[in-house]
């Protein structure tokens, strides 16, 4: 089955076999959303499950994503015309003060992974930044990251500034990083915690299915 | 005697704890960078390696962990690489020097500390390994010129990022002791960094870049730290640095704090010891009580 071979192709991380592939399956008419679920989703899902019980690492991941997004591009003409399948809207950064930004940008890449379109403010990111960017892009949700147990406390000015633009239960707010635990995610008001890359898709995909 | 002599005298060294807390509650400010205060407060410094000393640290390290100009780049602090570098060395020694007539055994070492750049090489980033090979050597000329007595790479998780350090600081003295530390997470395959580095393929990765010391610092605790460094022992024969943390931090009423307590420590000090460990020291969450307690346990007599 070829939406198997993508999958495992892109698992892989090869970066040349799996544009070919998504081409082929185009090529025998298969419908575009399809190849993107059933092929490079459902292979990036795997990566992440992958990772987080440990039998690959970041460095597969990353190379999963650079296949990913060959696949993707590929894919990209054929699905504008029949309109991307709508995941919902995610706005990500790493708080202000905090300049670490690899947890964050494996997150972004598992969520694009998983098919959301992805506004990556980047790192050391003001709490009104992030509320002023979920509201004009429409996002489902913000997605906050730290590493230090310093920067940490920055998350809740973030759900204080959405809150006060009016967006506090609309935008939900996902927490994660290192020093981040269930708890501090409930003590300062967000929505969603998120343990690592992996269970942060699955949050959102839980998110996105309502 | 130089830290390699002492190792090769059967010495077991005491390291020193972490460096974030301390500056903290002396005023660091969240988001600050912990190295500006190099510049501008070397006392405070001083201070904390006198701390360390004290309660039985012989080696304390430099508070120079982000003191490679990528990490200082973003701070638009990369033109002060050479200042950082030697003002910490500085206030480590004059710390070393001010105790040394209250020490009955060898003189404290000071470490000079270098953590990784945040890059990821290519192919997975987009940093070129020679980029990453030129801000080590800068930085580990500025600490080894201003006399450091060994460098410390440390808290790496990708081997040739590693690597490039332990060589650049190689580069800059060949006869420069080395010392470099890997941070792993346990799986359902053993210990491996967020890299994917296992303990094999690190201890003799660091030994052909040119390390004289290896071993792991950071992580979730002294218990994996312990089955860490009995795997390592089989693997090689260089001597062992471990510096575990606390424990992983917990949130407590607003406050980070950290689980695993002094006396905790310093029984697993003593299983580390035991283990063939040559160096034990603390990482994240530790402070001079830590120490205090490994130092009782490793080296009651003095």
């Amino acid at each position: 089955m070829i939406y198997d071979d993508i999958a495992r192709r892109l698992q892989e991380g090869d970066e040349d076999q799996v544009p070919r592939l998504v081409s082929q399956a185009l090529a025998h008419g298969l419908a575009p959303e399809e190849v993107l679920e059933k092929g490079l989703i459902a292979g990036m899902n795997a990566v992440g499950v992958k990772f987080r019980e440990r039998e690959v690492f970041l460095p597969d991941v990353l190379l999963a994503a650079k296949a990913m997004h060959a696949g993707i591009s590929v894919l990209k003409p054929k699905l504008a015309q029949e309109g991307l399948p709508a995941r919902g809207k995610v706005v990500i950064g790493t708080v202000q003060g905090d300049l670490h930004d690899i947890g964050k940008n494996l997150v972004a890449i598992m969520l694009k992974g998983a098919g959301f379109e992805v506004v990556d403010l980047g790192k050391d990111v003001p709490p009104e930044r992030f509320a002023e960017a979920a509201e004009k892009e429409g996002a489902a949700f913000v997605g906050l990251s730290a590493l230090l147990t310093t920067t940490m406390p920055v998350m809740a000015k973030v759900v204080e500034a959405l809150r006060s633009r009016g967006l506090g239960g609309k935008v939900k707010v996902m927490v994660g990083g290192a020093p981040v635990t269930q708890d501090y995610a409930r003590e300062i008001g967000a929505d969603l915690y998120a343990f690592d890359a992996a269970s942060a898709v699955e949050r959102a995909q839980a998110l996105a299915r309502g | 005697m130089g830290l390699l002599a002492r190792l090769r005298s059967g010495e077991v060294l005491v390291g020193d704890g972490a460096m974030g807390t301390m500056l903290m509650a002396r005023g660091l400010a969240a988001g600050q960078c912990p190295e500006a205060l190099n510049l501008g407060k070397p006392e405070v410094l001083a201070e904390v390696a006198r701390l360390y000393i004290e309660a039985g640290a012989d080696l304390v390290e430099t508070n120079t962990f982000g003191g490679n100009p990528i990490k200082l780049a973003l701070y638009g602090l990369d033109s002060k690489t050479e200042e950082i570098n030697r003002k910490a060395v500085e206030a480590a020694r004059s710390a070393c020097k001010a105790m040394e007539a209250s020490r009955s055994a060898g003189k404290a070492l000071v470490l000079g500390s270098v953590g990784p750049t945040g890059k990821l090489l290519k192919p997975f980033g987009d940093a070129e390994p020679a980029a990453l090979f030129e801000a080590f050597l800068r930085q580990a000329k500025a600490l080894i010129e201003a006399g450091a007595d060994a460098v410390c790479v440390e808290t790496m998780t990708d081997l040739e990022e590693a690597s490039l350090a332990v060589r650049a600081a190689k580069t800059v003295r060949p006869a420069i002791p080395v010392i470099a530390t890997m941070t792993f997470d346990k799986g359902p395959k053993g210990f491996f960094t967020m890299m994917g580095v296992g303990l094999k393929k690190a201890v003799e990765g660091l030994k052909a870049a040119g390390a004289d010391v290896v071993g792991s610092n950071c992580g979730n605790g002294a218990e994996n730290m312990v089955a860490i460094a009995r795997e390592m022992r089989g693997l090689t024969d260089l001597p062992l640095l471990i510096q575990p943390n606390a424990g992983l931090p917990r949130l407590a009423e607003g406050k980070t704090v950290y689980p695993e307590s002094p006396d905790f420590m310093a029984e697993k000090a003593r299983e580390l010891a035991a283990a063939g460990v040559a160096v034990v020291g603390g990482c994240c969450g530790t402070a001079p009580d830590h120490i205090r307690a490994i130092r009782r346990a490793l080296k009651p007599q003095l």
